[in-house]
């Protein structure tokens, strides 16, 4: 799977869900028989897969909330590893 | 409960999974239910209002994932109320079930309710096998079943328990799965404990039949690639090391069984001395944090050698305590399929006995026990009795 380009569409995967866990203190996605703690950067991208917003907009907004530059990189990467893992896919 | 609890040892986070399982009661009797042999003498069953209560300190203890099982869970006949109550608090839903009693109204009932996962279990590919291994006439059903999984949107999991009377048709299995269209397939070989563990004489496999399972396993993964997840699941006595069990007991796993005797782990009914809390008397909270029965595993105080000084130990807390009391009579004993115990015999006595066994196939030295009321019985004579 090659990376995902700026104008692709995230969304979450088929069966999975992704929610706040104030007892974990931390983004869970939850699917069949299984969950993932993920980290605040992990957490951030995912919540913004709403498979509205591309892969451009999702880079951007989190640089405004965060005041960073320069995350195009690591937002990509993460989003291609997420497709791998079908945490996410691609809204056509 | 015991008057003064071991204080925690270690730093208990919240227990993330919750296992419900909701009724004993099931249509069929298969040979390897890990379910207690003793189930038909355990107590009445838990009235909606409770496993709702249940539901609600549970969330509010952190849990998220909830497995409902059984017995047969869909014979309940509050399960839909269940599934709404659980998704209203924010649980991820998973139904565990043989596929009996699932009708077109009521998966579309559940679906309503909120329920996020249904795992389907088979027997065998086979009618005969199927019907056989789980003294009913259940396989079309079954695969009208499969269908309505698919037709409402589900992914369709399969659970498929292997042993020695049908891990020959692995091949057949994968192509059964692959007809209905099913996206992951568990591969389960039995492990051995409530009915399996009264039956292991006839249903553990022979390494040979086992590493050509997972070889034509390994072959139609290859040929299907991603379109489906097939998972393997080798038996333990196959291994030389242990199972990080439930992640150490009392780490993240509670089960509740039928009477509402609160587990953590669902086959802890059977160790000794364990006096397991009934949500009936107490709290969630308490259960978890503080009676003995949760505490009894955390941490490392409780370990014999070789575990105590093992490096591994904080990797696998010595294996599964259930199956250490089985072989060795000690719940405290290093899990025996574990080659560094000095019980490891035990399991390759009864791995060279399977291999004698299936040298002599279709003679079945003493005949196999299927799961009723009629033939349950306590396993183990004196076994932990509920509390309540």
């Amino acid at each position: 799977m090659s990376a995902p380009s700026a104008t692709a569409r995230p969304t979450l995967g088929a069966g999975m869900r992704l929610q706040w866990e104030p007892a974990q203190e931390a983004h869970v996605l939850l699917y069949p028989e299984g969950m993932v703690k993920l980290n605040g950067s992990a957490g951030a991208i995912m919540s913004r897969c709403d498979g509205v917003r591309t892969v451009a907009d999702i880079v951007t907004d989190l640089e405004r909330t965060y005041d960073l530059t320069g995350l195009a990189a690591d937002v990509t990467a993460f989003v291609e590893l997420a497709l791998q893992k079908r945490w996410l896919e691609l809204r056509a | 409960m015991s008057a003064a609890p071991a204080p925690a040892p270690v730093a208990v986070g919240p227990p993330l999974w919750l296992l419900l399982e909701l009724t004993y009661r099931c249509p069929l009797h298969c040979v390897f239910c890990y379910n207690p042999t003793e189930f038909a003498r355990t107590g009445a069953e838990l009235a909606t209002a409770d496993w709702i209560r249940v539901l609600r300190e549970a969330r509010a203890l952190g849990a998220v994932q909830l497995g409902l099982s059984g017995g047969e869970p869909l014979v309940r006949e509050d399960l839909e109320e269940l599934v709404a109550e659980a998704h209203a608090l924010g649980f991820y839903i998973n139904l565990i079930t043989s596929g009996v009693g699932m009708t077109e109204p009521r998966i579309k009932a559940l679906k309503l309710a909120g329920l996020d996962h249904i795992q389907l279990s088979f027997q065998d590919s086979t009618r005969q096998m199927n019907d056989f291994l789980s003294s009913t006439r259940t396989f079309e059903l079954k695969e009208k079943v499969a269908a309505l999984i698919r037709g409402h949107g589900y992914p369709m999991v399969l659970n498929v328990v292997l042993h020695r009377l049908n891990i020959d048709h692995v091949g057949e299995i994968l192509a059964m799965a692959e007809r209905m269209g099913a996206q992951y397939v568990e591969l389960a070989n039995t492990q051995y404990y409530g009915w399996a563990w009264l039956n292991r004489a006839q249903l553990l496999p022979s390494r040979a039949q086992l590493e050509r399972a997972e070889a034509v396993t390994r072959s139609f993964r290859e040929r299907v690639g991603n379109r489906m997840q097939i998972y393997f699941v080798v038996p333990d006595y196959f291994e030389t090391r242990p199972k990080a069990c439930m992640n150490g007991l009392g780490s993240v796993f509670l089960a509740l069984a039928p009477d509402g005797t609160a587990m953590p782990c669902h086959a802890a009914r059977m160790l000794p001395g364990l006096e397991l809390p009934n949500v009936r008397a107490h709290g969630l909270r308490e259960i978890w944090y503080q009676s003995a029965a949760f505490n009894r595993f955390r941490g490392e105080h409780w370990m014999k050698e070789p575990c105590r000084s093992c490096p591994e130990r904080g990797k696998d807390f010595g294996g599964c305590r259930c199956q250490a009391y089985l072989l060795t009579g000690d719940a405290d004993n290093a899990d025996p399929v574990c080659e560094l115990s000095p019980h490891h015999r035990l399991v390759t006595e009864a791995v060279a006995g399977a291999e004698r066994a299936a040298a002599k196939p279709a003679l079945l030295e003493q005949p196999l026990v299927f799961r009723d009321h009629r033939t349950s019985i306590p396993l183990v004579p004196g076994a932990a009795e509920p509390r309540r």
